[in-house]
């Protein structure tokens, strides 16, 4: 095939105000109506997972009033962990931003294949509704964490949540890796092939590069996944045994597996499991790069370091799996080459670090909300890492592993970090999309809410998981040794209720301001992106007209001597400031 | 004043990386079939990494030269790789404009293709007769059927998969609906069963 029959059509493609219902709102192929579609389910599911957090907490500041049994304990910690991970966090990064911002961002007019998009889609819809009837199953959802460890995974006679409710799960779940594989695909040769013209690699906003490496790391991780829960499946519905051994004994009678091997499951799980966490951050980083930047009136400093950097930790991600498994039984050695590639991890982490605070350093910041929610990341990303060198040190893991400090590691730098930077970026690029800016005094209140919520429920968490207390005990109070945990677990759950009711102000604003906000111009922000130079909202085909042409990197703000404090993408020469004192401010 | 900040040195304008066309020259299609082979080559190299897993771990193993008819293995074999020769030579006959050329040489690819599984099934009744299960068989540890029958399957279907792609194709070359280039791609996925083959064969046969 010939370089020509990749360019895209020169002009937007016809519009078609009268589109039927279903064509534009069910099965739409265009790109923003399907991130939109991909925004508001993942936000439910957002609903349903922290709805699992807050009567997990509830139980366990009270553990004596047996809000939840046992089994019903380990249920909600399992569908609290799938949901957010895979049904929120991972799809609303991918599906969600990725859909909506790639093409604009790179002037393309929609995916390479608009129609695998939705298709795409209507894979994710499945697995939503497979996981949410899991709960309404003999046995409720499975229950043995959202890591589904082998054996208890494999026989469904090993606990209550281990019945049909893991076929369930292991069948929504493969519709969440299907969906997302044909989702990289689709970004990853959006991404080669469809920049327009000038938009080089190395002017792509650190958004896409994140989104780019991230749909990398999607295609290599997600089919070790789709592999072993294809067999785990197997083990289960067809008498196969890939992860049981022989003889044991599941609730008093034998199991008639023989032959497989537990770790096998891990090693497959992890080495899919620790991309897994990067595919849930890279993209993060790269929305909170473009936003500090933005919000500073800087260029983002250091953009090639950060470029490599992302890269580098795309790359060291398939390189680190052993580091969840070092009380699994790994031969030393390979728990010290495990220790060494995780440790290098945090090199790359810190510049990336360095240079958020670099760009903010000097720079004349505007306090928006999204720019609270970007600093925001960078603290808890820089909380939750300093917790992760202590957690990759193997013989200070084998003492901290499975305790609360690990809950608090993970959900400071991934989970934390990466609703921060979906929340920024929703307030950041929502008038793009929907054309009116959310109310600024109801985000402030919401992120400072959050923001409190953030560190009053998990950062607690460490002193109690130093002091031993496992991360997934049922009742602490049977235990004297933890008898001290018990006021810091009604801390943590106070501190969690808030951050829970925090969400109110989110959802009211966002729904309030769709209707009545303020009506925002094309480029609210002043901001440099592609993304801004169409109209509010896009068109379908996303420009009138003729695609733009791109003349310099996202970048460009306070140009010495310019006139605008922003020079857009699309601007060949810099307007020079006429007269003293214009220099600065928007237009 | 006006070269400020505009990154000179990435204003090579006319480097394949610099937007507005295809770094590498392909399109889409042929773009995403790379890459979808790419994330299914790790799939099955998620499966072959059970199996070594499995069978390093097991104390035993059966002798397979007992068991299986590696003769008929090697017919199999034999016949895969050659079909990716016609293959080949049918994207090579439509670049030329030889359409009928062209189904012809499809239609003895999926044949090959079909014959291949039709070989890969009477291997698994020759196995299911002699009492081999999915959990147990006569020759040793269960590791080894199971293993044998979902990544045999796995790869059958990928097989049976691309005879029905390439009928499809077959039928667009004729009805001049498709050109070589949408052909190639259907070869791409061709030659990548093959390749799968070359690492399962050795797996579970040979070594």
């Amino acid at each position: 095939m010939d370089a020509v029959a990749v360019r895209q059509p020169e002009m937007a493609p016809e519009l078609h105000p009268r589109e039927s219902f279903i064509r534009h709102y069910i099965f739409s192929i265009d790109h923003k109506m399907i991130g939109k579609q991909y925004f508001l389910t993942t936000m439910f599911m957002a609903l349903v997972g922290g709805a699992m957090a807050m009567l997990m907490r509830t139980h366990l500041a009270w553990p004596d009033n047996g809000v939840l049994n046992p089994e019903q304990y380990l249920q909600a910690v399992t569908m609290h962990g799938t949901i957010m991970i895979f049904f929120f966090l991972t799809v609303m990064l991918t599906g969600g931003l990725g859909n909506l911002l790639i093409p604009l961002m790179i002037g393309a007019r929609d995916m390479a294949f608009p129609f695998l998009n939705m298709i795409s889609y209507w894979t994710f819809v499945p697995g939503v509704i497979t996981i949410l009837l899991s709960y309404f199953v003999p046995g409720g959802p499975a229950g043995n964490g959202w890591t589904a460890y082998a054996p208890l995974s494999a026989i469904p006679a090993a606990e209550g949540g281990a019945g049909l409710g893991q076929t369930l799960w292991i069948i929504a779940i493969l519709f969440v890796v299907i969906s997302s594989l044909f989702g990289s695909l689709n970004f990853l040769t959006t991404v080669l092939n469809l920049r327009t013209q000038g938009m080089s690699m190395g002017r792509l906003p650190l958004t896409i590069w994140g989104a780019f490496v991230t749909a990398v790391l999607a295609l290599l991780s997600f089919p070790v996944l789709m592999a072993a829960l294809g067999l785990l499946l197997l083990d289960r519905l067809a008498g196969t045994s890939f992860f049981e051994a022989a003889n044991l004994i599941v609730g008093g009678a034998a199991s008639p597996h023989q032959g497989g091997d537990a770790l096998l499951w891990q090693h497959l799980f992890w080495f899919f499991g620790h991309p897994e966490v990067y595919i849930l951050i890279l993209t993060p980083m790269g929305v909170v790069s473009d936003i500090i930047s933005t919000f500073s009136r800087k260029p983002i400093f250091g953009y090639k370091a950060m470029v490599l950097s992302l890269s580098a930790i795309g790359f060291l991600s398939f390189l680190v799996w052993g580091h969840h498994m070092f009380v699994s039984g790994m031969h030393p050695l390979l728990g010290a080459a495990f220790m060494g590639s995780t440790i290098i991890i945090a090199v790359p982490s810190a510049i990336k670090t360095f240079n958020w605070c670099t760009t903010l350093w000097h720079g004349r910041i505007h306090f928006t909300t999204a720019m609270l929610f970007a600093i925001g990341f960078v603290s808890v990303f820089v909380t939750g890492g300093l917790s992760g060198i202590f957690l990759a040190i193997a013989p200070v893991d084998l003492y901290l592993h499975d305790t609360y400090f690990i809950v608090a590691h993970f959900h400071f730098v991934m989970a934390s970090a990466s609703l921060f930077a979906i929340l920024a970026g929703t307030y950041y690029w929502f008038p793009k999309f929907f054309g009116r800016t959310m109310n600024e005094t109801l985000g402030k209140i919401h992120f400072a809410l959050t923001f409190l919520g953030i560190y009053g429920t998990f950062y607690p968490m460490h002193f109690i998981g130093i002091h031993s207390n496992d991360r997934r005990l049922y009742q602490t109070t049977a235990y004297p040794f933890l008898s001290h945990a018990g006021p810091v677990d009604v801390f943590v759950s106070l501190s969690a209720f808030l951050l829970g009711f925090a969400q109110l102000f989110f959802i009211v604003n966002f729904l309030w301001s769709l209707k009545y906000g303020p009506v925002a111009g094309d480029n609210p922000w002043h901001a440099n992106g592609l993304e801004w130079t169409t109209t509010t909202p896009p068109p379908h085909g996303n420009w009138e007209g003729a695609l733009p042409t791109v003349y310099r990197w996202p970048y460009d703000y306070s140009v010495p001597g310019a006139q605008n404090d922003y020079v857009p993408q699309t601007v060949q020469a810099i307007p020079l400031a006429a007269a003293a004192g214009a220099a600065g401010g928007g237009t | 004043m006006a070269a400020v900040g505009t990154h000179e040195a990435e204003q090579t304008a006319a480097s394949r990386w610099a937007g507005g066309r295809s770094p590498f020259d392909v399109g889409w299609g042929k773009l995403m079939m790379w890459l979808f082979l790419m994330s299914d080559a790790i799939t099955f190299s998620g499966m072959l990494v059970g199996l070594w897993t499995l069978r390093l771990g097991s104390p035993t193993w059966p002798d397979r030269a007992h068991i299986m008819n590696i003769r008929l293995v090697g017919v199999m074999t034999a016949i895969l790789i050659c079909s990716s020769t016609t293959m080949a030579l049918s994207v090579y006959e439509t670049r030329r404009g030889a359409r009928r050329h062209a189904v012809w040489f499809l239609t003895a690819t999926i044949l090959a293709g079909f014959a291949f599984a039709a070989l890969q099934a009477t291997e698994w009744t020759h196995f299911i007769l002699d009492g081999a299960r999915l959990n147990t068989n006569p020759w040793g540890v269960p590791a080894f059927s199971f293993t044998f029958f979902i990544i045999t399957g796995y790869h059958g279907l990928h097989v049976v998969g691309g005879c029905v792609y390439l009928w499809a194709m077959a039928h667009r070359i004729a009805k001049g609906l498709s050109r070589a280039g949408g052909l190639e791609v259907a070869g791409l996925y061709w030659g990548f069963v093959d390749l799968v083959w070359v690492f399962i064969w050795p797996s579970i046969y040979l070594l």
